[in-house]
């Protein structure tokens, strides 16, 4: 049974004029503990508003449906506060702007203290002295004078160390990590890479790892899934998606990407732009820009199938890249 | 750092203070010769320089400043040109009622205004959120004149409930006070809400929930110390309006405070009063705003390390 398992998940989002768009649709992912499932895409292709609806986080304006299930229970089914409670227990994340996410006018080790209080019932010393603890595991030297400083006091680099201790906290068992290193330059970003790494090892969680680098993917997650549009279009283990991409918007995508192997072609990209939430054409979303496009493409959306050859692999595709083809 | 900021302010504030006392001299020395004023018409102009030389206006300008000075130091405010009462003994009695008033207006305004502006804000958009902001305005384009007759008409004429006028008895205290409360309490509610939707859209909020915490708990743990910088911001500048609403309030109600007293002194050019009075509400005002600095340097660690970002100008 996977850690969690993510069924036909549908965001809607009543815009200020009142009318609803749909950023977020049929989305099904799992991730098992330890995994890390790496959820990768354009910008604007609805990665961010799925993590929340799984968090629990969406705006008021955002209404999630679907199943989120963990542990046996689908958490938009419960009611609100059971919901938090449970999620409380088991879902952590951390974002891409680490020092707006943390409260201006708390101190740090206040604000990793809070989190280890609000799962554990242990006093407000022993809550201290874990926060500064764990302060010192993310590697945030001097950990015990830190601690009583405030966010704007730190770097970047550091504010984000401060979030993943605050996520780890809690000790959860899946931890959503949307862009958390995008904002980062690239030194500290391979650093905090290293760490989500080690601190996933060694407490075992599952993560949802959001990036619209593919170049992090292949050293950070295990499987990969790609949304365009709202939906996801292929899911498959990072090395046989690298290998062999079967949608054509995933081979576009690494066809795009910076090769250690470059051999002098141009690198290419795919022409046109993703179609907003509410003109969404009939049919593949992707068809008005894929190379393969054919007949029958804009008339129904592609259902997502596993490969017959390869069980572990999904796409949804009406023309797929056919196997002997490579990037 | 906190000492630095600490003392940057204080100083400020004594700065300002000099400012307003040197004003006072000035304004006084151009508003005319007390001879003028005290002596009659006819006065030979012998009497008047022997009078000029005993109030020590035949010195030149900055041995009178000094001397101002040091007896304002010795706390020696002048003698009120009507009753030959010292000046501050005046203004010392009046000023309990005052601060009386003043002070339960205040208090009203903030038990008021602070929670319903946060609870507009949290469930912004809900009827509860319009009711509020719509009684809001009503609340503060009434004239403080205007509310405090039609309380008067209301509840002193009509139903007879409350005394319109005096400061015997605390019943005495309700309607002028929720009058000079009333705009400030609805000024403060609309203050709040946006305040505090501004913070609740904040990143950090996300991350607040992400920890599971109750709404309560990030209303009040997370929210409200945010929001009560710029909140302090705005209690700082509109306590002098609440000291201008006090004289109107005090007219219409005949409460014997400062206002009064002013209103008083002004008329019949009383100006050993009208400067007592005037030094006692500039000092009022720098004292708030200077409690206001020290609030921030409390609330907000920006502030307190000299990053003076977001604060006040
Ligand atoms: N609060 C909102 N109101 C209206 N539309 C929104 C809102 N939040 C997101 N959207 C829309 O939903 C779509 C998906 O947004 P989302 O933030 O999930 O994208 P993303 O894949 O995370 O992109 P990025 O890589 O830029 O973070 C976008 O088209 C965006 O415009
Ligand atoms: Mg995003």
């Amino acid at each position: 049974m996977p850690l969690i398992q993510v069924d036909t998940l549908d965001v809607t989002i009543r815009r200020r004029d009142g009318t609803p768009v749909q950023p977020v649709r049929g989305v099904s992912l799992c991730v098992d503990a330890g995994e890390t499932l790496a959820l990768v895409g354009e910008s604007g292709c609805g990665k961010s508003l799925t993590c929340l609806a799984i968090a629990g986080l969406l705006p008021r304006r955002a209404r999630a449906q679907g199943r989120v299930v963990m542990q046996d229970t689908d958490l938009l089914a419960l009611p609100r506060r059971a919901a938090r409670l449970r999620r409380r227990a088991l879902i952590a994340s951390v974002f891409q702007d680490a020092t707006n996410a943390l409260n201006p006018v708390r101190p740090i080790g206040w604000q990793v203290a809070e989190a280890i209080r609000l799962r554990r019932s242990v006093t407000r010393a022993e809550a201290g002295n874990e926060a500064v603890r764990l302060l010192g595991r993310v590697g945030l030297p001097e950990p015990e004078r830190r601690a009583r400083e405030y966010p704007h006091q730190f770097s970047g680099g550091m504010n984000q160390r401060a979030m993943i201790a605050l996520a780890i906290a809690g000790r959860p068992h899946l931890l959503i990590a949307d862009e958390a290193t995008t904002a980062l330059d690239v030194t500290i970003q391979a650093q905090i890479l290293d760490l989500i790494a080690d601190l996933q090892a060694e407490l075992g969680m599952g993560m949802i790892f959001v990036t619209h680098d593919l170049g992090i993917v292949a050293q950070a997650a295990d499987r990969a899934a790609v949304m365009y549009a709202g939906r996801i279009v292929e899911t498959a283990p990072v090395t046989a998606l690298f290998a062999s991409p079967r949608h054509p918007y995933t081979r576009g995508l690494l066809q795009a990407l910076p090769r250690v192997d470059h051999d002098g072609r141009p690198l290419s990209t795919i022409d046109g732009i993703v179609p907003p939430p509410d003109r969404m054409p009939p049919g593949c979303a992707f068809a008005p820009r894929c190379p393969r496009v054919g007949a029958g493409c804009d008339a129904t959306i592609p259902v997502s199938q596993p490969l017959t050859e390869a069980p572990a692999r999904s796409v949804a595709c009406h023309r797929p890249v056919p196997l002997s083809e490579e990037v | 750092m906190m000492l630095q900021f600490l003392a940057t302010k204080t100083i400020r504030a004594a700065l300002t203070m000099w400012l307003v006392i040197t004003f006072v001299f000035i304004v006084l020395r151009i508003s005319g010769d007390p001879t003028d004023i005290l002596l009659p018409d006819d006065a030979s102009d012998a009497v008047r320089n022997f009078y000029r030389a005993k109030w020590g206006l035949d010195r030149p300008l900055w041995d009178q400043y000094l001397s101002y000075w040091s007896a304002l130091l010795t706390g020696d405010f002048g003698i009120s040109l009507r009753n030959n009462l010292p000046a501050w003994d005046m203004v010392m009695d009046r000023a309990p009622k005052t601060l009386l008033l003043g002070g339960t207006a205040l208090g009203f305004s903030l038990a008021i205004g602070l929670p319903l502006g946060i609870l507009a804000a949290w469930w912004r958009g809900s009827s509860l959120d319009r009711a509020v902001m719509t009684t809001a305005v009503f609340g503060f384009s009434m004239p403080n004149f205007f509310l405090g007759i039609l309380l008067i008409l209301t509840f002193s004429l009509h139903l007879r409930w409350l005394p319109s006028s005096g400061s015997e008895t605390a019943a005495h205290l309700i309607l002028p006070a929720f009058t000079l409360g009333t705009a400030f309490a609805a000024q403060l509610a609309r203050f709040t809400r946006s305040a505090m939707i501004d913070v609740l859209t904040k990143p950090y909020m996300t991350t607040a929930k992400s920890k599971g915490a109750s709404e309560a708990r990030r209303v009040f743990a997370h929210a409200v110390p945010n929001a009560s910088v710029p909140i302090a911001t705005i209690l700082g500048l509109k306590v002098g309006e609440l000291i201008g609403g006090a004289v109107v309030t005090e007219t219409v109600f005949a409460w014997p405070g400062l206002g009064r007293l002013l209103v008083h002194a002004v008329a019949v050019r009383d100006l050993a009063v009208v400067q007592a009075i005037l030094i006692l509400i500039a000092a009022t005002m720098v004292a708030t705003n200077l409690l206001v600095d020290l609030y921030y340097g409390w609330a907000d660690p920006r502030v307190r390390v000299g990053r003076t970002k977001g604060a006040r100008a």
